[in-house]
């Protein structure tokens, strides 16, 4: 298998996660079980980290919120950005958390059933935590575009039904 | 008082004919293609593998350029040949592609895409009578655009055993004293076939040797999955001299609605395409012309990932039918398959309205781009793969009904 044909076949997995290796083998021109034993050693090395539906929860009223939350921190000597990042990181409210460049170090993804549940686990949770200066919190308000897929209108297929 | 002035009249005058419409148009055969869109469109939850267009939306970068030039009041005419920054981009997309050199001030002209291309190449070239060898199956607008221009095409059938690529001595045979040009289309629509490099070589060793032009449709030279690239005619060694390249935006980019192509040829040839385009277009759309710009500027990335997607589906879609018994050779180019229905024991027609009206999923018989398309059918894998794999299902089941 080439570097190339391996992009391609994380590609496919990352959007259609329910292909078959029968299919994926004839799509990339390889063997079926070449890329079954692929996908377990990607799987198992981390690379394929876990597989997933993109659910738009604004059609199940009340279920969920986000908020980003840029987070001012002081590094700790030896140990950077990574200690006071993993303290944040094991909260089951985070979401997602990176390291990021610009004004702010910390960017927090902040998943709820409310804004009051959130607003309080920044003001209760995360603000008091040692190491964080300062917290700046944007509620979703709406959302367009999530893991490459468009929310508030998608594309139609205007096509005629057969063309030359 | 003034005489009205009249063209002198022929000695002996052409019969009254029946209609209003002229003998030249009432004489095209209907497109094969327009009498199945019809069925399709009265048919309800179709799946189409019969669609000539790229299933991708145009790259959002290049609709954006677009709305941007609309913003600035960029809505006038363009000179005819086309906006020159856009013969320049073309010239030098073409210089790094393919190392043919085309001046941007002479030898470019912008038009409203290939098909108005091709037109004003015979309009130019082609005196009454005058013939044009065309190797089939083919896009439908090949032969009724010599016609147009009183030309006379000449046909050259191509057949599965050879992939669909032309014998020369095939083409050889065809070249008469009133042969003007050799209209060569390679990636080819319908068939998905590629043209050797060797025998696009043969190809122009004929056109040298009988002192031809050979127009060559490179609309779908993005569209290529081999593996040593596109040959660019143009860039045979020798070639360029007698070689008119028509390209276009509406595969590579999927901008077909766009309706912009253009056409690089020697000055004098090109020059006589502008005069008929200057009488009959003006020039191509000034927002259009822009948006291919910056396809040209930016739309490289977008152009890989379509590529890569196609392939993907090609050889799912060719695998598939194979499967089925509907042999398939493999299509290098485009995104077009061509299987053969031998196996089925219908002919194309029967096979494609069967299809359709007991499954529901259109695809166009062969015969429609040539006689010699017949007991083949062409499917297009620009569709999802959902709708891919949803087609091939149906075809197993219709199939399976057959035997």
């Amino acid at each position: 298998m080439t570097d190339e044909q391996r992009i391609q076949l994380l590609e496919i997995v990352e959007v259609e996660p329910h292909t078959a290796p029968a299919e994926l083998a004839v799509r990339l021109g390889l063997d079926a079980v070449e890329v079954e034993a692929e996908i377990r050693r990607l799987e198992a090395d981390g690379t394929i980290r876990a597989y997933r539906a993109v659910i738009d929860w604004d059609r199940v009223e009340g279920e969920v919120i986000y908020a980003f939350v840029d987070v001012h921190v002081r590094p700790e000597p030896d140990f950077g950005f990574d200690a006071i990042a993993r303290r944040i990181a094991l909260f089951e409210e985070v979401h997602a958390l990176y390291l990021i460049s610009g004004g702010k170090d910390l960017l927090v993804v902040v998943r709820g059933h409310d804004f009051r549940e959130v607003a309080l686990f920044v003001a209760e949770k995360l603000s008091p935590l040692k190491g964080v200066d300062s917290t700046t919190t944007s509620f979703v308000l709406r959302k367009y575009k999530k893991e490459g897929e468009l929310f508030q209108s998608a594309l139609e297929d205007n096509r005629l039904a057969v063309t030359p | 008082m003034e005489p009205v002035r009249r063209h002198p009249q022929p000695e002996s005058s052409p019969p009254p004919r029946a209609g209003r419409v002229s003998e030249l148009v009432a004489g095209l055969p209907p497109s094969g293609i327009r009498r199945f869109f019809d069925l399709v469109e009265a048919t309800e939850g179709v799946i189409s593998l019969g669609v000539g267009e790229p299933d991708f939306p145009t790259p959002w970068t290049v609709s954006a350029a677009a709305i941007g030039a609309l913003e600035a009041g960029r809505t006038n005419y363009t000179s005819n040949l086309g906006l020159l920054s856009l013969r320049r981009a073309i010239a030098a997309h073409l210089a790094r592609r393919y190392a043919v050199s085309y001046d941007p001030r002479s030898e470019i002209i912008v038009t409203v895409g290939v098909s108005e291309a091709m037109d004003l190449v015979f309009r130019s070239i082609l005196d009454p009578g005058d013939e044009v060898v065309i190797c089939e199956p083919c896009f439908v607008s090949y032969g009724p655009t010599v016609r147009l221009a009183h030309g006379i095409p000449v046909i050259v059938a191509t057949c599965m055993e050879d992939a669909f690529v032309p014998r020369p001595e095939a083409i050889a045979a065809a070249i008469s004293p009133r042969t003007r040009a050799i209209l060569v289309s390679s990636p080819s629509n319908p068939t998905g076939a590629v043209i050797p490099r060797a025998t696009l070589a043969a190809i122009h060793d004929l056109a040298a040797a009988h002192d031809l032009l050979v127009v060559s449709d490179e609309i779908y030279d993005r569209l290529y999955y081999g593996p040593e690239g596109h040959t660019c005619f143009a860039a045979l060694p020798g070639a360029r001299e007698r070689t008119v390249l028509l390209n276009g935006f509406s595969k590579a980019y999927a901008m077909t609605g766009w309706r912009v192509g253009y056409a690089c040829a020697p000055a004098d040839i090109l020059a006589a395409m502008n005069r008929v385009h200057q009488y009959t277009m003006m020039c191509a759309s000034i927002v259009s012309q822009e948006a291919a710009l910056e396809a040209l500027r930016r739309g490289e990335n977008a152009v890989r990932e379509m590529v890569r997607a196609y392939d993907q589906r090609r050889r799912f879609l060719v695998d598939g039918f194979n499967r089925l018994g509907l042999t398939c050779f493999e299509p290098q180019g485009a995104f077009y398959t061509f299987p053969s229905i031998r196996s089925t024991g219908l002919d194309e027609e029967t096979f494609c309205a069967r299809l359709l009206a007991e499954e529901k999923v259109a695809t166009v018989p062969g015969s429609a781009f040539g006689a010699c398309g017949a007991g083949h059918f062409r499917a297009t894998y620009a569709a999802a793969m959902p709708e891919l794999r949803e087609a091939l299902a149906r075809i197993e089941r219709f199939v399976a009904r057959l035997r």
